[in-house]
């Protein structure tokens, strides 16, 4: 993949990133913010996520469900999303009706409303979100497990936010969380695609460089202290299926640890995009009937975080013996020195994860906003170079060092048949 | 806009190889070279259409296990063969067809075609690996009966398509995996795998003709003399009235409803109406008129949305949501508001400008990756739409009169003959 790109920061402090690619006459842009859920206090939870739909709900010059439909007409495809570090809006358009997206994403930066009318059509439609995310067994054990992870940092709740606080926050809440957020020295745009850049950047400047630069917002910051001793808990609800999911502590996007675990869980749980049908866990857990399913799930993150693994109980085993044959893998990862040919693999596997990932220009444009969230877009264009760069006793030492009982959190959702 | 922009490529006669193999088997071929990658897809005639009552399940069961052990390679083997070089490639099972698809780098693209040949001729059907995938089957067996979404289509199927086999789940019931034997799934291979009516897409950085000349090598020699071929759909029953199921799901803080009617087919000439339609009615910009009136007006759902599943034969027209149990039926009663609004006036002129500029422009970006690419050509095979279509497409889209519509809608939709079925407390 051809990593060659522009970056600049405009006078107002936001970060513009560019990538030609002329494959196709499409262009995607990424806005990012970065705020998340992580920027959250009791009482105010879900305010990021909730903003984020607000962006959907007009400004004067592109009134509610204006603006999408805009961006349909066109033929745009066109989303949001928030996350625990940073909240992000796209547009992935036809080259020549770009503008439309960025003169979009220009007027939404300061001037939404945040009609109170609109708030309250939203706080239900939240609500049902969360509703339909609460009919899943899995969101009940997976919310669980980052509650009892997280007692201090706010990484505790998920970024749907807490019932009680979707039923509470107004209308000046987010609105004040906008004003505090929305500003361009708290962005990054990215735009890949059928442009040429010098063009493009005049345009940004154009747009952007009139909204006027606000007060750097400072992240909460509450780091979480040692675990100490393993915590077991279980979650009840119908159905007939056992869940669990083990918890660890994993460290931040940027600790040097960081590659060595990503190629530790592609041996152990397998490499993100493929089958994962030769990992260990499948090899162990699932080949030899103790799991229906598993998988492992680490995310790129500011603070340090999880890596979860996520299991379905064979109906003929119990939870414990999953966990058993579990710690066996793992701990074969800590006594053994893995081999050179499997550390080769691996790195093979993430190169042709890669190549898929470049056919896709939104998925390029995607890649150089989200590094910037936790690093650079160094750390976007070395990822490959520092997997294989890991050695089997980098390996051996991150497994030592994370993968310890005492610092671990067992959810299991333990199912009451269909009367619960 | 600039000086170097990217020209729209949209695949046509003059980029698209289609060729037949020495048995039978269409292959369908269009090079791109900006990433060295190759995706694949493919179909045959080997769907659920051809399964029992009592044996529902055994076309998906057969589909599950073709990659769990060949007379070449056990099921470890073929996955490690695959995922030691990053390829991937899968099998799944539909009413008419047993479908298909994998993607790899360049140079392991002869891998894919062997495995992929191994896969589809000579599948041992493992005693121990069946018997593991059988408990698979049925975990999603039973995590489908907790799925107010699962548990709602399923019913809005049984009633929709009474008789019909369109009517039964195609990963069948407990009692049916638990019947079906190693013997069901050997026979069902042999009688119903074949290169007749088989298809396969490449796409990627490889030449057509090499393409083909590659199949040929793994694939042309396969025959199958007495290959049974897909028996007729039969009619569908007409819906006499309006049906209402409810399905009791205990513990659940959201209900799910989908309510709809038969739609046309995908080789009807009114598809192109009834799909421009439904995009007013439920998709375009935040799910189209139902999005606006149950999701942005009333605050009731997080999701609402149309859909038109017009395929081989004709597919349901519906709309779905997820709601409190609470505003259930106020939900119903929008919806129905909506439906009976749709059929007396059909749609602006605007609104299907909008539609149609919308189906003209996402054109390029569904076609940007190779899988995409592989979708649409198999698309256009499967419903004989003619190797110009994405070429013509347009001028098609734009043709439709808020007239056909409204036509169209009339035809299908009566707001006094719906299914209706929720899921939930």
């Amino acid at each position: 993949m051809e990593n060659k790109i522009t970056q600049v920061t405009l006078k107002n402090g936001m970060k513009v990133r560019l990538k030609e690619i002329h494959t196709a006459p499409i262009i995607s842009s990424w806005m990012w913010y970065r705020v998340g859920s992580r920027d959250e206090s009791t009482g105010t939870t879900g305010v990021s996520h909730w903003t984020e739909h607000m962006q959907f709900k007009g400004t004067k010059k592109f009134p509610a469900n204006v603006l999408d439909k805009a961006i349909s007409r066109e033929g745009g495809r066109w989303n949001a999303a928030t996350s625990r570090d940073s909240t992000h809006y796209y547009e992935t358009m036809p080259a020549d009706k770009i503008d439309l997206a960025l003169r979009l994403e220009a007027d939404r930066m300061n001037h939404s409303l945040f009609n109170p009318k609109e708030v309250a059509s939203e706080r239900t439609v939240i609500i049902s979100e969360r509703e339909g995310h609460e009919n899943e067994p899995l969101f009940r054990l997976t919310e669980a497990v980052q509650q009892i992870a997280f007692r201090v940092h706010p990484y505790h709740h998920e970024v749907i936010g807490d019932m009680a606080d979707l039923h509470a926050i107004t209308r000046d809440d987010l609105y004040d969380h906008y004003r505090r957020y929305y500003i361009p020295n708290n962005a990054v745009l990215a735009l890949a695609g059928d442009f040429e850049t010098k063009t493009m950047l005049k345009r940004i400047k154009e747009l952007f460089e009139p909204i006027p630069k606000g007060e750097t917002p400072s992240r909460l910051a509450r780091p979480e202290p040692d675990q100490k001793g393993e915590v077991r808990f279980s979650v009840e609800g119908p159905g007939e299926t056992t869940f669990i999911q083990v918890a660890y502590r994993f460290p931040s996007a940027t600790h040097p640890d960081y590659f060595p675990l990503q190629v530790f869980d592609g041996l152990l749980g397998g490499v993100s995009g493929l089958s994962s049908k030769t990992s260990r866990l499948y090899r162990e857990l699932v080949d030899k009937e103790y799991a229906v399913e598993v998988s492992g799930w680490a995310e790129a993150t500011i603070d340090p975080y999880l890596y979860r693994v996520t299991m379905i109980t064979h109906p003929k085993r119990k939870p414990e013996q999953v966990i058993a044959a579990l710690d066996a893998e793992i701990k074969k990862l800590q006594d053994v020195l893995t081999s050179k040919d499997e550390l080769k693999r691996a790195v093979k596997q993430a190169r042709a994860v890669f190549v898929y990932g470049s056919e896709n220009i939104t998925n390029q444009a995607f890649w150089m906003g989200y590094v910037e969230m936790f690093s650079s877009y160094e750390w976007f264009t070395t990822y490959l170079d520092n997997l294989a760069k890991v050695t089997p006793q980098d390996i051996q030492r991150v497994a030592q060092k994370y993968f310890q009982p005492a610092s671990r959190v067992i959810g299991i959702y333990v199912p009451k048949g269909n009367e619960a | 806009m600039t000086k170097n922009s990217a020209k729209p490529s949209l695949p046509g006669v003059e980029d698209i190889y289609r060729v037949t193999l020495s048995n039978g088997i269409t292959v369908l071929a269009r090079s791109s070279f900006n990433t060295p990658s190759i995706s694949m897809g493919g179909y045959l005639p080997a769907g659920s259409i051809f399964e029992t009552d009592e044996k529902l399940g055994l076309a998906d069961f057969v589909s599950s296990s073709l990659m769990r052990g060949t007379q070449t390679r056990t099921f470890d083997a073929i996955y490690n063969e695959l995922e030691s070089v990053g390829a991937s490639m899968g099998f799944d099972s539909g009413v008419h067809n047993l479908s298909f698809g994998g993607r790899a780098l360049v140079e392991d693209f002869p891998l894919l075609l062997q495995l992929l040949s191994e896969s589809l001729l000579a599948p041992t059907f493992p005693k121990s690996e069946v018997e593991k995938l059988r408990v698979h089957m049925l975990t999603g067996l039973a995590l489908r009966e907790q799925d107010t979404s699962d548990m709602a289509a399923m019913a809005f199927d049984r009633m929709l398509f009474e008789g019909h086999p369109y009517s039964r789940p195609a990963d069948g019931f407990v009692e049916t995996i638990q019947s079906i034997t190693r013997k069901d799934m050997q026979e069902f291979h042999q009688r119903y795998f074949g290169p007749k009516g088989m298809v396969i897409a490449i796409v990627g950085a490889i030449d057509p003709k090499k393409a083909a000349e590659a199949l040929e090598n793994v694939l042309g020699g396969w025959q199958v003399p007495g290959q049974v071929g897909a028996p007729a759909l039969p009619a569908c029953k007409p819906v006499k009235k309006t049906v209402k199921h409810h399905h009791v799901l205990a513990g659940k803080s959201q209900s799910d409803l989908v309510i709809g009617m038969i739609g046309p087919r995908r080789k009807d000439p009114e598809y192109f109406s009834a799909s421009l339609g439904n995009s007013v009615l439920g998709q375009f910009g935040m799910m189209g008129r139902i999005g606006e009136v149950v999701r942005e007006k009333s605050g009731l759902a997080y999701y609402a949305s149309s859909s038109l599943n017009a395929g081989t034969g004709p597919g349901s027209w519906e709309v779905s949501a997820g709601v409190n149990p609470a505003n259930l039926n106020k939900a119903i009663d929008l919806i129905q508001k909506e439906l009976r609004r749709f059929v007396k006036s059909g749609v602006t002129k605007e609104e299907l400008a909008d539609s149609q500029a919308n189906y003209v422009g996402r054109l390029p970006l569904s076609l940007e990756s190779n899988s995409g690419v592989a979708g649409a050509l198999l698309n256009i095979e499967r419903y004989n739409l003619g190797l110009d279509f994405y070429q013509r497409y347009e001028g098609m889209v734009r043709g439709v009169t808020r007239a056909d519509v409204l036509e169209t809608a009339r035809k299908y939709i009566d707001p006094d003959r719906l299914v209706i079925s929720t899921a939930g407390p």
